[in-house]
């Protein structure tokens, strides 16, 4: 898993700028929301930056940078599963036949 | 490690009831799943005595129910609710899937893919421990005032909302399965995919293992979006918020005082995003058990194995992406709706060809005609039965009108019943002799296949012609006071006393199970249906831990009839063909 | 011979050890259980005639700083895990206390939230916001619980084997690990959703 003392505290150092990115970005969600965007960019915007900070954990604190392929398919899989489902939800409750007025 | 110390002396209660051990852990499964399939028929044959003599009391036992359910002994109609409801989520549930996986898979996985045992044993024995107390916990609900849940096994709101409290004592018996299947699928996935032995590569599992390792991830990454539809109507139910309510609805005239803006669709994606992989779940342990009878009693080598695998790994990937067919009637634009039906055609493909795969198998085989093999050949057709009865419904057009019909009670019993359980029953015959040294009774067993087979078609059949006449399900009357019902109303008593001698029928075979549980051993060696696989290559009953030392593999699961071999059969772990 | 392979060392050709995937495996599930409640949030906001605005109902301070306290968490959880492959049982004794101690003050954080609300009469049956924000974040704060008492087994008693079975222990820290950076990042997404948009 992992080798020498060096490459730990390389790790190590890694982590802090992490965290201080972490702390940075999170600031920078807060002030973002103050510019009060109309709320589809809001959430654009939002789920930009969360996808970052969380990309950063999962990377980094999660050592997912340097996974194995097994671990990245299981993921692939998930995420696409999350997306459907998401997305095909979504679709099949606003797009309704002729004839209804609204949403059941 | 630590285990070697404790392995000789163990307690009672620490060797039998909190064992770590797979196969005691799937004799657990095995015993709990049964019994359960056992109540849930019970169950559905006190329904069948409503459906064939409506409004007539249940002789002999209807006393026992009580005012609540049955005055006078005549079934009040909730009383059918809840028998309705519960009997779906026992058999799905409590009964075909933990017996599939939990005692099947728990039993044979790690023996087929030559290991001690599973990946994390404890996590192992958890599983089993919170699958019994959801399972108490459903039973429990029977005893509540109101009874159970009987708003359908598929709790729909703004019913189930509003449903008795058994219904959130349901819920919390859901979370209690759910919570053991995802133990129960991280430990199978795990244990499939890093502890097969040095040479098993996944091209030369067992499609037992394969059917496992597919019903596990659909297990894993299905069953959460329950889960989480459970949590809200928890929260609809019991914190009075309405994620499933939408704003003005009345209820018994009165408008609802919850703050609206729910939707019950929602409710009902959530749950078939699960219902259908569910499906699956159950078909796939099913089909796994016989492709491995199957193999071993046609002699040859099995037909279009990688056929097979590629069909089962593309069946599982598809099943997520099908479910609104359970939802064609809910007011979805064409558009979408067109996209499930064309998924939905798609993913009959791979049954379609591990099905035909099968059959294709049989020619030119040496075919054995033991008892396992009889289910598993009765499997196909009715199999085929059960899914060919899909298709109308997959379509959008037909079922428009074939919708919530008793069709669709034939349609998915058919492949549950004389297909699934089927699978089941031969898988108990087929394993029983490597467990406990002796092989079920044949006269026994034969008494036990045929009737059930005529009878199981018996019962479903007229339900396939109920439905097309229109006849909707969950009718407490069973159609009675329906005009388009008059033709086909006869049928009822017709499929409620082929369902009563079912359960007679079933008695040769509990029979059979106890009395070779207990009679002198009559198996000579420890591979008595001379198979490949390496379950077989164990002593008979395998100790702790498996096998003495690891086995290496040299060669795929069905080498049967290899030329120049000395015998017709040439175990996985055998290097050179002698 | 009732040994598991791969609890320690890692199979060849997967390259990671059981408990690796284990741990994966069940994130993946946690994924589609918050991604279900996701999609509702986003199924039942889109259909709502009216939203309101997460700042005008929750407190934005607060909520920022317990993102930082759960984030501080992560680090400190990690440095707890880098401390034992240094050999620093001490260090890691440290790191894991503080990880836990965080965690309790998101917690109490979260009930003096949870409670201010309360006191307003301000119940998940008010509106489907407050629905979803206390079922989001309610199931959230049962992962939190979790967490926290499986670390501080490992704290505890569970720190025993690193006497024993030093690598073996190392390992359980690192999954723990996966899984408590889970439940932050989980949060990640939570705090802009509810409080911010």
């Amino acid at each position: 898993m992992s080798s020498g003392a060096h490459n730990l505290e390389k790790d190590i150092k890694k982590y802090k700028k992490i965290y201080f990115a972490l702390l940075i970005f999170t600031v920078v969600t807060v002030l973002a929301a103050k510019f009060h965007l109309a709320v589809h960019l809001a959430i654009i915007l939002a789920l930009i930056i969360a996808t970052f900070k969380a990309s950063l954990v999962a990377s980094f604190f999660m050592h997912l940078a340097t996974e194995r392929p097994v671990i990245y398919w299981l993921l692939i899989f998930t995420g696409f599963f999350f997306i459907s489902m998401l997305l095909l939800i979504y679709v099949s409750h606003y797009s309704i036949y002729e004839g209804l007025h609204h949403v059941p | 490690m630590s285990n070697e110390h404790h392995e000789h002396k163990l307690p009672f209660w620490q060797k039998y009831l909190f064992s770590t051990d797979h196969k005691t852990i799937g004799i657990q499964y095995g015993v709990t799943s049964l019994s359960f399939l056992l109540f849930g028929f019970f169950l559905m044959m006190l329904m069948r005595w409503q459906l064939a003599y409506p409004e007539q009391a249940i002789p002999f036992i209807g006393k026992f129910f009580g005012e609540d359910r049955a005055p006078g002994g005549v079934m009040v109609p909730t009383f059918y609710n809840e028998l309705g409801a519960m009997h779906g989520t026992i058999m799905v549930f409590l009964g075909v899937v933990p017996m599939g996986v939990g005692c099947f898979g728990n039993l044979i996985v790690p023996l087929q893919l030559g290991a001690p045992d599973m990946a994390f044993p404890k996590l192992n024995m958890a599983s089993y421990w919170v699958f019994l107390v959801g399972g108490l916990t459903m039973l429990v609900s029977f005893f509540l005032p109101g009874g159970a849940a009987n708003s359908g096994w598929t709790a729909y709101p703004p019913l189930a909302n509003f449903a008795t409290i058994g219904q959130t004592v349901w819920i919390l018996g859901m979370v209690f399965l759910i919570t053991s299947s995802l133990l129960g699928a991280v430990n199978f996935l795990t244990t499939i995919i890093q502890l097969r032995a040095e040479g098993l590569t996944f091209m030369r599992l067992p499609f037992f293992v394969w059917g496992q390792l597919i019903t596990s991830l659909l297990l894993l990454l299905a069953f959460p979006p329950l889960e989480a539809a459970g949590i809200l109507q928890l929260m609809d139910r019991v914190a009075h918020t309405s994620f499933f309510l939408p704003s003005g609805l009345l209820v018994s005239g009165q408008p609802l005082e919850v703050s609206g803006g729910g939707s019950v669709l929602l409710w009902q994606h959530l749950f078939w995003f699960l219902g259908h992989p569910e499906v699956y779940v159950i078909l796939l342990p099913a089909i796994g058990i016989v492709t491995e009878i199957l193999a071993n009693n046609i002699r040859k080598p099995l037909w279009g194995y990688k056929t097979m695998v590629y069909s089962v790994i593309f069946l599982g990937f598809m099943s997520f992406i099908v479910w609104a067919h359970h939802m064609y009637l809910t007011g979805m634009g064409t558009a979408i709706s067109a996209f499930f039906q064309a998924t939905t055609m798609i993913i009959s493909i791979p049954s379609v060809i591990v099905l035909t795969c099968l059959a294709i198998s049989l020619w030119g085989g040496s075919i054995r005609f033991n008892i396992p093999m009889l289910f598993t050949l009765a499997f196909i057709p009715m199999f085929a039965m059960g899914g060919l009865t899909g298709l109308p419904l997959g379509l959008a057009a037909p079922d428009v009108y074939l919708h919530d019909t008793y069709y669709v009670i034939g349609h998915f019993h058919y492949v549950v019943a004389p297909g699934v359980i089927f699978a089941l029953f031969a898988g108990i015959y087929y394993w029983f002799p490597k467990f406990t040294g002796r092989k079920m009774n044949d006269l026994l067993g034969h008494l036990h296949f045929w009737p059930t087979l005529v009878l199981m078609n018996c019962i479903f059949f007229p339900m396939l012609l109920q439905g097309l006449a229109g006849v909707s399900r969950r009718l407490y009357d069973g159609g009675a006071t329906y005009a388009h019902a008059q033709g086909v109303l006869h049928m009822n008593e017709f499929v409620s006393i082929s369902a009563w001698i079912l359960g007679l029928a079933q008695i040769p075979f509990i029979l059979n199970l106890l009395w070779s549980m207990v009679k002198p051993k009559n198996v000579d060696s420890d591979n008595p249906w001379q198979s490949t696989t390496l379950e077989w290559q164990t002593p008979t009953p395998p100790g702790h831990g498996n096998f003495k030392e690891l086995p290496v593999v040299y060669r795929g699961p069905y080498e049967y009839s290899v030329p120049g071999a000395s015998e017709d059969f040439t175990p996985q772990n055998i290097k050179d063909i002698k | 011979m009732d040994v598991i392979p791969y609890t320690v060392e890692e199979r060849k050709d997967t390259g990671v050890f059981n408990a690796k995937l284990g741990i994966w495996l069940f994130l993946a599930s946690e994924v589609m259980l918050f991604g279900a409640l996701f999609s509702t949030y986003v199924i039942l906001r889109i259909g709502a005639e009216h939203w309101p605005h997460g700042a005008s109902l929750l407190n934005v301070p607060i909520g920022t700083f317990n993102t930082a306290v759960l984030i501080t968490s992560s680090v400190t959880m990690v440095f707890s895990w880098t401390s034992l492959k240094e050999n620093n049982f001490a260090r890691f004794k440290n790191f894991l206390g503080i990880t836990i101690l965080l965690a309790l003050l998101f917690l109490v954080v979260k009930s003096f939230e949870y409670g201010a609300k309360f006191e307003h009469h301000h119940f998940p049956k008010e509106s489907t916001f407050l629905a979803i924000y206390f079922t989001l974040t309610g199931l959230h704060a049962l992962h939190i619980i979790g967490g926290i008492v499986v670390l501080t087994y490992f704290w505890g008693p569970g720190s025993k084997m690193w006497e024993t079975q030093a690598d073996r222990f190392t390992n359980r820290i690192e999954i723990v690990g996966l899984y408590w950076h889970f439940v932050d990042l989980v949060w990640i997404f939570l705090f802009p959703i509810l409080y911010l948009l």
